[in-house]
């Protein structure tokens, strides 16, 4: 436990010891706002809720979120750090834990900063803050989401650039894996309950129910299974492709 | 106690570290030594829990790196090769860190970052970050990084690589300091010969992935043609047939012109006395006259040039 707190507390000041993390912060403040009033028409709906402001995150997040999780493993690869990393009395799962959590937080941090909406929209109306506080749940749940699969992919490749588009790719699928698009290449040979597996693992479902407030427990649990499971592939990775 | 039992190491066909085996004992200080790609880093990568052997085991203190691999790391200070740290810390920061995952809290950890800071002379650098300092700092960075926990096994991988020779100093000091406590291992690589001969109280030579000599650097000097050859330097340029008739000669060598002759001895046999009483006899004008230990760096070529052919 010492130890997981030791290596989450160096990663997060990582981040803040670059220009990395307020670069990230003000991007990611911009174009919410951007996405939010302009693209997501917040003022034109008239409603008192921030369905505008949630709507755009699984595509706002395809892109940062990735810039925050390709440089977790790749860089100590590049650096040459993940040896010294590696002969640390640290355990394979309190390094990954930490890593992703520090980056986790980190993301979660930018959102907090987003605060002003919801002073905005109180102030307009009469919101239901509860929903809006599951709002924001459930896209820091979907941000550890991107985060676990860009950990995995950064744990791939010493390249921050190649960890980065693998990750927007693996993500992208994540995303597009309930759409007709995706469903339409297997309807017709494919079972019906693969058909319903392969649409249980969009993201954009399960978001779409939790920004609109109504959190369902097996949402919640899709959610961390995911996460448990990216990171579980990232510490085998790390383990199978140490050397290189 | 480090022991290696049959340690093997493939990376696809070629096999980097082919089943080496020996042992280290506390007090020692061991040099291990290999041209490039021999298998000393490898080995040494196996050894700290980095890479997995894919046969053969070791154990650090007891510990197997294997299946007690944290156990095993405990014991350890390791020095990577190119000595690789966080850049964008600080210094301070990044030594706190370290002793932090090391374990280390209050009171003590505070002593232990002091000490090392004093014993690498850091106390100028502390608040700058690592990225900033120039090349003998990140080394000596990366040392303090690895005696910090006050480890009873210290691993450096090419410690001095790449130092000026006022640096190459300071951390062959620093390794004589360290090794002065009877209970501690230090085991460096290098493929500096110099280095065996100034910290080290046992050699160690690998080609291939496999062991070649095994003893201290002055039984490895013996081990050359040169161990008890005795070298005058001339004033002018002299007959050196007759040399070769003098007891225990096993042949000369003349260079730079004839000003320089080295006399070898055959194994075992001291020839200095018999080679001065000579040269005063023929009233050759000696400027210089001494005896040679040995050439590590020849013993190097010959042991590892056998090994390639």
């Amino acid at each position: 436990m010492n130890s997981l707190n030791v290596i989450f507390k160096r990663e997060l000041a990582s981040y803040f010891a670059t220009p990395l993390a307020y670069i990230f912060i003000v991007i990611f403040l911009v174009l919410s706002a951007v996405f939010t009033f302009y693209l997501g028409g917040f003022y034109e709906g008239g409603q008192a809720d921030l369905v505008p402001f949630f709507n755009f995150h699984p595509w706002l997040y395809l892109f940062l979120v990735p810039a925050v999780a390709m440089r977790l493993w790749a860089e100590e690869r590049k650096s040459g750090t993940i040896e010294l990393l590696m002969t640390l009395p640290v355990s394979r799962a309190d390094m990954v834990l930490g890593k992703f959590l520090a980056a986790w937080v980190f993301v979660g941090i930018a959102l907090l900063l987003t605060f002003p909406i919801i002073i905005t929209v109180n102030y307009l109306g009469d919101p239901d803050n509860g929903a809006i506080f599951t709002g924001y749940l459930g896209s820091w749940l979907l941000a550890g989401g991107y985060l676990a699969i860009g950990s995995c992919m950064s744990a791939l490749t010493r390249n921050q650039v190649i960890a980065f588009i693998l990750s927007v790719v693996a993500c992208f699928v994540f995303i597009v894996s309930g759409f007709p698009l995706v469903l339409d290449l297997f309807r017709g040979w494919a079972p019906q309950w693969l058909l319903d597996a392969i649409a249980s693992l969009s993201f954009l479902i399960r978001f779409d129910a939790i920004s609109k407030g109504v959190l369902d427990l097996r949402d919640l649990l899709y959610f961390i299974s995911l996460m448990v499971a990216w990171l579980v592939a990232t510490a085998i990775v790390i383990d199978l492709k140490k050397a290189d | 106690m480090i022991k290696i039992n049959s340690l093997t190491k493939r990376f696809g066909e070629h096999v980097a570290v082919d089943n080496l085996s020996f042992e280290v004992r506390p007090g020692e200080v061991l040099g291990f030594l290999g041209p490039n790609g021999a298998g000393k880093s490898t080995t040494m990568k196996m050894l700290t829990g980095f890479l997995a052997p894919d046969g053969g085991s070791a154990s650090i203190c007891g510990f197997d790196i294997r299946t007690q691999t944290l156990q095993a790391q405990r014991q350890m200070g390791y020095l990577p090769e190119g000595a690789p740290c966080y850049g964008d810390m600080r210094v301070k920061g990044f030594l706190e860190f370290i002793a932090q995952v090391r374990g280390l809290s209050g009171a003590d950890r505070r002593r232990q970052v002091d000490r090392a800071v004093e014993q690498l002379q850091l106390q100028g650098v502390l608040h700058q970050t690592i990225d900033t300092l120039s090349k003998g700092f990140k080394r000596r960075v990366g040392l303090a990084q690895a005696i910090l926990h006050d480890p009873r096994v210290l691993i450096l991988d090419e410690p001095t690589d790449g130092l000026d020779p006022n640096q190459k100093h300071q951390v062959r000091g620093l390794i004589q300091q360290l090794a002065s406590d009877s209970n501690k291992i230090v085991v460096i690589s290098t493929h500096i010969l110099e280095e065996v001969s100034a910290v080290c109280t046992r050699a160690v030579v690998i080609a291939r992935g496999r062991l070649l000599a095994d003893g201290t650097p002055d039984e490895l000097e013996a081990r050359s043609r040169y161990h008890q050859a005795v070298t005058l330097l001339l004033q002018q340029p002299v007959d050196t047939a007759a040399l070769l008739a003098l007891p225990g000669v096993s042949g000369v060598e003349v260079a730079r012109e004839g000003h320089e002759v080295t006399v070898l001895a055959e194994p075992g046999a001291v020839i200095f006395p018999a080679v001065g009483e000579h040269a005063r006899q023929q009233q050759w004008q000696v400027k210089e006259l001494s005896v040679e230990r040995g050439r590590l760096d020849e013993v190097f070529r010959s042991l590892t040039a056998e090994e390639a052919a």
